[in-house]
């Protein structure tokens, strides 16, 4: 038998409010930290919580690209993570969690994994 | 026929072994068989275990290879060629593998066993001490294990005491000398060390020792030294060493011709060794010989390098001075905390091994040395300022000593084009197992005339100072336009904040302004210093030091209001702790109000100019060094740089103000002022360099103002000025040059640049405060403002809130 779940959205802020090349923090109806970037190929959310350091700072790294492939660089101990994949560059072993997100009538949702 | 090697025991010597036969390939199926129950990890840093308490941290590289976790071997059958495992699975052999390593010595002392007693030796004890806990604590042993396991109870808040047999700690590495010097650091440290008497029993809350004193102790850790574990060979009829250990041949084979031992539990030349090194070459045989090849076992190098509890020490070769007519150096230097002793041979010509305490600069360059004739005399090779840096090595030192890497070895792969640190670990595995040969490594591409790049990062091919000649000449002031144009990619962590770092000193507007922001690093982002739990810390600039009593009663009323932890720096000023992002402006609306402004803590940018009390004051004083210092401060505060900044000003030549360990510092004289240039705390310090003596204050500002704007144009990314020096071609008399006698003609550029810089500075914060697009940036959550992040949470230590480590994993009490 399948279980069929329903994907619950969070309204996070307006498009037009993101710094491009930078994120934010929001939270989300379940109570998770996710960090959403704006950059120049769309919007990406992974998990706000970095864990190198276990912080709650992903949202805080400086964005850019590492061999083309976009990347958030952790602001603590400056592990870089793909920004499509979460996969972390620098240990193959780490992953954070990504978040499917869209913008609705100029609001960016964010919705549950 | 591929055939089957078994390895019992999957600790840091079975691990390099199979990961080495792995690499080398052959036809070998390896089947390895573990009494621990997680991949195998680092024992050698076991105690960073306590920062964190992250097991991940110390995994070591895994091996693809059939691996059986947490199921110990318990018999070997030599006829059938097979071992079966306490779980009753049973595995055939061709050749077997005994990497067993140790277990801890516990002494057979009344109460030995009783429910506060640990030894350390797994991530499992170090969780079990954990979870036990206690105020007090007793560590039986001050060896190397016994020292870092008082450092680890330390930091667990156990308050420790060593006991230790011998008269002095760490009685096999180090001499007397060095051991005094090493309590006497230790003791510094709030360590009781109690040497020269043994335990007599344990009790329930207390240890008893032989002279009939009492220590308390809620917990108890035995590291009395270790025994090979060799029951299983025993059992076997493996011949087995006088003093234990499995005894093996030069090509470590044991007494069964298709059995090996390797480690910890070997009986090698009659020795056991109870370090990783002998064991990865005992390893390096084993792989060489299971692939066909006749390798012996080279002997060991039982040198030692380590930092326990913040002291370097080292020792090397014969470091007891017992060969025939051997004599010993030594330059013993209590006030500086640095004691070395070189063991010379009869003739004083060869360098037969040493100890090294408090200051192991020497240590790579000396254990090259030994067994080979003196590079220079005796004496100076332990002077101060170790002369013996710059010997050159002879090409079969061992240059890295965990992988037995001689120089020939890198000089090849550099030779082969290796260019960096990071490619010569990789092809040589120097480098990769303690570190400490990592300077000399870098020292032989240097002389090699490894040109190392200075690009900035993959997207920009031009240093940072080319980046800053680009900036200035073509007026782009924006990051994207200049990685179109003169990059490529859309920029990193490094060139990013580069980047905004040039357009902040050529005055482009505030740091935050428009697309700026969005290349600052987090620290800059939000105008304060990030700490570990995603917290802030707060520093306002208290120039010179000095403070009115009512500008230190703001301070603490915000600091009370918040909840801030309080502070004060090394840097004379006052720095609070715990700010969440949301609280950060409205800690700076009340400190702004009050008259105060950013420090620029967080910034690449000049932090403090330190200063002594000056002739207001000090009996000694001759020239008013709080007013230059203040001053200065002002004059150049916010002005970003390549790294930051820092100053001193000293009324006298008594030097209070230690400004010749800051990157400009000011010393007062009957006639003016002499200004030292270059220096540095931090990791490498450095004594600044006199460039000008006895000059007015006004010749002086304008030097320093050339000084400082040359440096933010010409130094790499995160050069401080003492390695911008130090590189410099024609160094000190070449900077004196261009920045006094003009050589370059560009000194009223660069005034006029620092004049500009004077004139638009403001101050970061208040225009945070000013402008509500700015101001909307700190909150906590873009959908939540003002709900505080629940991963932050505090404890309360010394009537303080400090943070609850993150990450830490739960452990259930017993
Ligand atoms: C707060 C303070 C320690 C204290 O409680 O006393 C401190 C704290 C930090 N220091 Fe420091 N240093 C502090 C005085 C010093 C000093 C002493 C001094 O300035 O007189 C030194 C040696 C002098 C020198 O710099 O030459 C010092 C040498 C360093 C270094 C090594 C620099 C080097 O060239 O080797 C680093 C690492 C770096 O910058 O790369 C560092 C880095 C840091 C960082 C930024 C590490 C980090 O990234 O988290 C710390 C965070 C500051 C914060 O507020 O969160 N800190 N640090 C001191 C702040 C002084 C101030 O008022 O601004
Ligand atoms: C806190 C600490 C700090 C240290 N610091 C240093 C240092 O600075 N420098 C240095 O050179 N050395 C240091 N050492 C020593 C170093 O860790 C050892 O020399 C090294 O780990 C030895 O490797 P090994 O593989 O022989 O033994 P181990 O790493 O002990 O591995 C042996 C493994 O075999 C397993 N085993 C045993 N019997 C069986 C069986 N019957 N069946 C299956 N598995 C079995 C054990 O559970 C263990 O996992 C330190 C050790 C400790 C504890
Ligand atoms: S440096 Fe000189 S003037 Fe300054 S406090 Fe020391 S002795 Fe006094
Ligand atoms: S000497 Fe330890 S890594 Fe080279």
């Amino acid at each position: 038998m399948t279980a069929v779940q329903e994907r619950t959205w969070t309204t996070v802020c307006r498009y037009e409010d993101l710094l491009p090349g930078r994120g934010v923090a929001a939270l989300l109806a379940s109570g998770e930290q996710v960090a959403v970037f704006r950059t120049q190929d769309g919007l990406h959310v992974l998990s706000n919580h970095d864990p190198f350091s276990c912080a709650a700072v992903l949202s805080r790294g400086i964005v850019g690209d590492r061999g083309g492939v976009p990347v958030v660089v952790s602001p603590v101990y400056k592990q870089a993570f793909e920004l499509a994949t979460g996969r972390c560059v620098d240990d193959v072993e780490v992953n954070v969690a990504t978040y499917p997100v869209d913008v609705w009538d100029g609001y960016v949702r964010v919705g549950s994994p | 026929m591929t055939r089957t090697l078994v390895v019992i025991g999957n600790g840091m010597v079975g691990h390099h072994l199979v990961r080495t036969l792995t690499e080398r390939g052959g036809d070998w199926r390896i089947v390895v068989l573990a009494e621990e129950p997680r991949p195998a990890y680092d024992r050698v840093a076991l105690s960073s275990y306590v920062d964190g308490w992250d097991a991940g941290k110390l995994e070591l590289a895994p091996v693809d290879v059939e691996t059986r976790l947490g199921d110990k071997v318990v018999e070997i059958d030599r006829a059938a060629r097979k071992v079966v495992t306490e779980q009753g699975f049973v595995q055939d052999y061709d050749a077997l593998v005994l990497a067993t390593g140790s277990y801890p010595f516990v002494p057979p002392v009344p109460g030995h066993d009783r429910a506060n007693c640990y030894v350390y030796r797994t991530i499992e004890d170090l969780d079990a001490i954990r979870a036990h806990g206690g105020v007090n604590g007793v560590v039986i042993g001050g060896g190397l294990l016994g020292l870092e396991a008082a450092n680890a109870l330390r930091l667990m808040g156990v308050r420790p005491q060593v006991v230790e047999l011998a008269p002095r700690l760490m009685p096999l590495q180090i001499d007397e000398g060095g051991g005094a010097l090493l309590r006497r650091e230790v003791l510094r440290l709030g360590l009781d060390v109690h040497c020269g008497v043994s335990v007599a029993g344990v009790e329930d809350d207390r240890v008893v020792l032989s002279d009939g004193s009492e220590l308390p102790a809620d917990i108890v850790v035995f590291s009395a030294g270790v025994r090979p574990r060799d029951d299983l060979a025993r059992t076997v009829g493996l011949e087995i060493g006088e003093r234990g250990g499995i005894v093996v041949d030069e090509g470590c084979r044991t007494s069964d011709e298709s059995i090996y031992a390797v480690g910890e539990c070997a009986c090698i030349d009659g020795r056991v060794y109870g370090l990783v090194a002998p064991g990865y070459a005992m390893a390096d045989v084993v792989v060489d010989r299971l692939l066909g090849g006749t390798k012996a076992f080279p002997g060991a190098d039982t040198s030692t390098k380590l930092k326990l509890l913040g002291v370097d020490v080292a020792s090397f070769g014969d470091a007891h001075a017992t060969s025939p007519g051997a004599l010993e150096v030594v330059h013993n230097d209590p006030v500086s905390g640095s004691y070395k002793k070189i063991v010379v041979s009869d003739d004083a010509r060869t360098l037969l091994g040493g100890v090294l305490v408090g200051d192991a600069g020497a240590y790579a360059t000396l254990r090259a040395f030994v067994g080979r004739p003196l590079p220079a005399d005796p004496g100076s090779l332990i002077a101060p300022a170790g002369a013996a840096t710059n010997t050159a090595l002879p090409d079969d030192a061992q240059v890295c000593s965990c992988h037995g890497v001689t120089k020939a070895d890198i000089v090849k792969a550099i030779g082969g084009g290796c260019a960096d640190v990071p490619s010569l670990k990789t092809c040589t595995k120097a480098g990769t197992g303690c570190g400490s040969c990592v300077p000399t490594l870098k020292q032989l591409l240097t002389s090699c005339g490894v040109e190392q790049s200075k690009a900035v990062c993959e997207h920009f091919t031009q240093s940072r100072a080319e980046l800053f000649e680009i900036i200035r000449a073509t007026n782009i002031r924006t990051f994207s336009q200049l990685v179109a144009e003169h990059g490529t990619g859309s920029g990193c962590d490094l060139c990013k904040p580069v980047v905004a770092s040039i357009l902040a000193s050529l005055n482009s507007g505030h740091v935050l302004e428009g697309e700026q922001a969005a290349l600052q690093d987090t620290n800059d982002h939000f105008l304060a210093n990030l700490q570990r739990n995603g917290t802030y810390s707060v520093v306002p600039r208290i120039p010179g030091g000095e403070i009115t009593p009512q500008k230190l009663m703001v301070i603490a009323e915000v600091a009370q209001d918040f909840g801030l932890y309080t502070k004060i720096t090394g840097g004379q000023r006052i720095d609070l702790f715990g700010a969440t992002v949301d609280q950060l402006p409205l800690i700076w609306r009340r400190l702004v109000d009050a008259g105060f402004e950013s420090g620029h803590a967080y910034g690449k940018a000049l932090r403090t100019v330190k200063s002594c009390v000056g002739s207001t004051w000090c009996r000694y004083g001759v020239q008013d060094s709080v007013g230059l210092a203040i001053e200065l401060e002002l004059r150049y505060r916010g002005l970003r740089s390549p790294h930051k900044l820092k100053a001193g000003v000293s009324g006298c030549a008594r030097e209070c103000a230690e400004a010749r360990s800051k990157d400009f510092g000011v010393i007062a004289t009957e006639h003016g002022w002499n200004l030292y240039v270059g220096g540095n705390g931090g990791f490498t310090p450095r004594h600044a360099d006199l460039i000008v003596s006895d000059v007015d204050t006004v010749e002086l500002v304008r030097i320093i103002d050339r000084f400082v704007m040359f440096y933010v144009r010409t130094a790499d990314r995160l050069q401080r000025t003492s390695a911008w020096l130090e590189a410099m071609e024609g160094g000190l008399d070449h900077l004196r040059d261009v920045i006094v006698n003009d050589s370059l003609g560009i000194c009223a550029d660069l005034e006029a640049a620092m004049a500009a810089h004077v004139r638009d500075y403001a101050d970061e914060w208040r225009g945070v405060l000013e402008d509500p697009v700015k101001l909307a940036r700190f909150s906590s959550f873009v959908n939540a403002p003002g709900v505080p992040d629940p991963t932050i949470s505090f404890r309360e230590e010394r009537g303080q809130r400090v943070p609850v480590k993150l990450g830490i994993p739960e452990v259930s009490a017993r």
